[in-house]
C-alpha cells in the first residue's frame, strides 16, 4: 500500500469528509491503487514544459464593468438551505 | 411512430400542423411512462410543465413562429440548473435542491420552444463511466437491462437508445457523453472547451467539463448545438467565436479530406473492434476520404493525466457543499467540523468520496509538484500532439470505447479499471478539443462507436463528416428490441 491509514485520515480531514471504520479500509486501498496508477508519470520527461492549465491557451479572462446587473434573490435562495433564521445561515455555535 | 422521425422531421410536421406540440409531448411522457421503469434513465418528470410548455410552443407555431427546436421535446441531463425544479446531479446531497435559476444551457433551449420532459439519471456529480454511481440507483440499457449505459450522461444515453426523446443534453468531462453515446448506439457530441456556456450547469473539473447533445443522428445534434451555443458572459471561460449554422454545414463533400487512424488507439485492441473501425475508414474512403496512419506518442498517458487534473479540480469545486447554505445537513451536529464532516460523508458516494480525496492529496503540501504540475505538464504534451497531428490531417477516428456495454456490477470495485472505460475519450478533453461518437456495428449485439476528433472550433466538420458517414450506413437506425 502505497499510503497508510494515517495518510488516508489526515486526506479526510482536510477535504471534510467523515469516513466510516468500516470504508476505512476500502478507501486506503483504492487510494494507494490510484496513487500508484498516476505515478506513471512520474517516469515521463517534461524538462522545461510549461504547465498547462486550461485548454485554451492565450485566452484572457475578460473583465466587466463594475455595476449591479442582478437582483436581490436571497430568500428564494435560502429557501434550499436547510437552516435560516432571520435571513441568516444558521450553524452549530462557534464562539462559546 | 413519432419516435421515429427526426428533429427536421418533427419541426416540418408542426409547422405543417399535422402534430401538435402537446399530442408529440404526449406520445414521450407516455412512452416514458411504460418504458422508464424498466430502465431508470429519468429521474424527475415534469409532465405537466411540459403540457404548459408544448402548448405555449403550439400557440408560437400557431402565430406563424418558426424554428427548428420549437415544439420538439428533450430531456435535460440532472447536472443542469432548472428553475423550480428539482436538480440533483445524481446525488444524496442535492436529493432537495430546488435550482433557483435555469442554467444558460436550459435558458436557450427553453427560448427556442422546446420543451422540457422531465431529468436524466447521471453519475453522482458526473463521476463514473457506468451509470452505477447514481444515488438514485444504476440506469439500465435498452440494449441489455443487465448491462450498463455508460456514463456519466447514462440516463440521457439509455433514454436515447429506448427513443424516449427526440433529445437529451449531456455533459462531457472524460468522454461522458461519447462513451455513454456508443454503448447505447447513439450519437453524441462534446464540442471544444468553452463553445456551449457552463453557467448553471454543475462543476466537476472546471478546465475540462463541456456540454452537448446526445442525439439519434449527426443531423438532429447539428440542429441542437447551433442553439445551445454561443458566447455567454456569466461563464468566465465562454469562447466569443461567432456559432456557424451547423445544419447548413451538414452536406459539405468528403473528398480531399484527410482522416487520421491513431496508431494508439489500435495498441491492444480487440480484434472484432479493430474490424468495425477498418470498416468505417472504408465507408469514408469510398466518400472520397483520404485515410491515413497518424502517431500521437504521449496520448496513452491521457487516463494518468486526467484522474491527477480532474479529482483536483473536483475537490476544490465540491468544497462548497458544506451543509450550511443548501443540500443535505447531517443530523444533530456537535459543531461546525463534525457538520462539515458529516454532511459530506453521508451526502456524498463513495466515488465522490473517492475522487475528493485523490484531489486533495495531489493538491496536498508535498505532492503538488510531483502529481498536480506534472500532470498539466503532460497535459500540454499530450495537446501538443494533437496540434502536429491537426498540422497533417483535418479529422482523427479510432474507437470510442475498448469494449462494448459491460455488466452491471462487473467493475464498480475496481476504480482503476473503471477509469481505463475512458481510455480513448479522455484526450480530447485534456486538449479542449470537439468529439463525436456515432454508431458503427454491433459486438455480440451490443452497440459500438466511432470516434471523431477534431481542431478546435471545428464542430461543424465533425458534424458533417458524421453525417456523411449516417448517410452511408443503417447503424445509427437500428432499436433495441421492445423499444421500437
Amino acid at each position: 500500500m502505497s499510503l497508510t491509514r494515517q495518510d488516508v485520515e489526515k486526506i479526510a480531514h482536510l477535504a471534510r469528509l467523515s469516513i466510516t471504520e468500516e470504508q476505512m479500509p476500502v478507501y486506503v486501498s483504492s487510494l494507494s491503487s490510484i496513487v500508484d496508477f498516476v505515478a506513471e508519470l512520474s517516469r515521463v520527461e517534461t524538462g522545461s514544459v510549461q504547465p498547462m492549465a486550461h485548454p485554451l491557451d492565450g485566452q484572457r479572462q475578460r473583465l466587466r464593468p463594475d455595476e449591479v446587473t442582478e437582483t436581490d434573490h436571497r430568500d428564494k435562495y435560502q429557501a434550499n438551505a436547510p437552516s435560516v433564521q432571520a435571513g441568516l445561515y444558521v450553524v452549530p455555535r462557534v464562539i462559546e | 411512430m413519432l419516435h421515429d422521425l427526426s428533429i427536421g422531421e418533427l419541426a416540418d410536421s408542426l409547422a405543417a400542423a399535422q402534430i401538435s406540440s402537446v399530442e408529440l409531448t404526449g406520445h414521450f411522457l407516455a412512452r416514458i411512462e411504460r418504458l422508464n421503469p424498466g430502465l431508470n434513465a429519468l429521474i424527475t418528470l415534469t409532465a405537466e410543465q411540459a403540457l404548459e410548455c408544448a402548448a405555449a410552443a403550439d400557440r408560437r407555431l400557431a402565430a406563424g413562429e418558426r424554428g427548428r427546436l420549437l415544439g420538439i421535446p428533450l430531456i435535460h441531463k440532472d447536472i443542469f440548473c432548472t428553475d423550480g425544479v428539482r436538480t440533483s446531479c445524481g446525488s444524496r446531497i442535492l436529493d432537495n435542491f430546488i435550482a433557483p435559476y435555469d442554467a444558460t444551457v436550459v435558458m436557450r433551449l427553453k427560448a427556442a420552444g422546446a420543451v422540457m420532459l422531465g431529468k436524466a439519471n447521471m453519475d453522482e456529480f458526473a463521476m463514473g463511466s457506468s451509470n452505477e454511481t447514481s444515488f438514485y440507483g444504476p440506469v439500465r440499457n435498452p440494449w441489455d437491462t443487465t448491462r450498463v449505459p455508460g456514463g456519466s450522461s447514462g440516463g440521457s444515453a439509455a433514454a436515447m437508445g429506448a427513443r424516449l426523446a427526440p433529445f437529451c443534453t449531456g455533459t462531457d468531462t472524460g468522454g461522458s457523453i461519447r462513451q455513454p453515446a456508443a454503448l447505447t448506439g447513439v450519437t453524441g457530441i462534446k464540442p471544444t472547451y468553452g463553445r456551449v456556456s457552463r453557467y448553471g450547469m454543475i462543476a466537476f473539473a472546471s478546465s475540462l467539463d463541456q456540454a452537448g447533445v446526445l442525439a439519434r443522428t449527426a443531423a438532429d445534434a447539428a440542429a441542437v448545438l447551433e442553439v445551445m451555443a454561443g458566447f455567454d458572459p456569466k461563464d468566465s471561460t465562454s469562447v466569443d467565436v461567432p456559432v456557424p449554422d451547423y445544419p447548413a454545414l451538414l452536406e459539405q463533400p468528403l473528398k480531399g479530406l484527410r482522416i487520421g487512424l491513431l496508431r494508439e488507439f489500435f495498441d491492444g485492441l480487440e480484434a472484432r473492434n479493430a474490424a468495425l473501425i477498418e470498416e468505417a475508414l472504408r465507408v469514408y474512403r469510398s466518400l472520397g476520404a483520404e485515410t491515413m496512419e497518424v502517431s500521437l506518442p504521449h496520448l496513452p498517458l491521457s487516463v494518468p493525466t486526467y484522474y491527477v487534473v480532474a479529482p483536483a479540480e473536483c475537490s476544490s469545486n465540491l468544497s462548497r457543499f458544506d451543509g450550511v447554505r443548501y443540500g443535505y445537513r447531517c443530523a444533530a451536529p456537535t459543531d461546525l467540523t463534525d457538520l462539515y464532516k458529516r454532511s459530506r460523508g453521508e451526502g456524498f458516494g463513495a466515488e465522490v468520496k473517492r475522487r475528493i480525496m485523490t484531489g486533495t492529496y495531489v493538491l496536498s503540501a508535498g505532492y503538488f509538484d510531483a502529481y498536480y504540475l506534472k500532470a498539466q505538464k503532460v497535459r500540454r504534451l499530450i495537446t501538443e500532439d494533437f496540434r502536429a497531428a491537426f498540422q497533417k490531417v483535418d479529422l482523427l477516428v479510432g474507437p470510442t470505447t475498448p469494449t462494448p456495454a459491460f455488466a452491471i456490477g462487473a467493475k464498480i470495485d475496481d476504480p482503476v479499471t473503471m477509469y481505463l472505460n475512458d481510455i480513448y475519450t479522455i484526450g480530447a478533453n485534456l486538449a479542449g478539443l470537439p468529439g463525436m461518437s456515432v454508431p458503427c456495428g454491433f459486438i455480440d449485439g451490443l452497440p459500438m462507436g466511432l470516434q471523431l476528433i477534431g481542431p478546435h472550433f471545428s464542430e461543424g466538420r465533425l458534424l458533417g463528416a458524421a453525417h456523411r458517414f449516417q448517410r452511408a450506413t443503417r447503424w445509427h437506425e437500428q432499436v433495441p428490441g421492445g423499444y421500437e
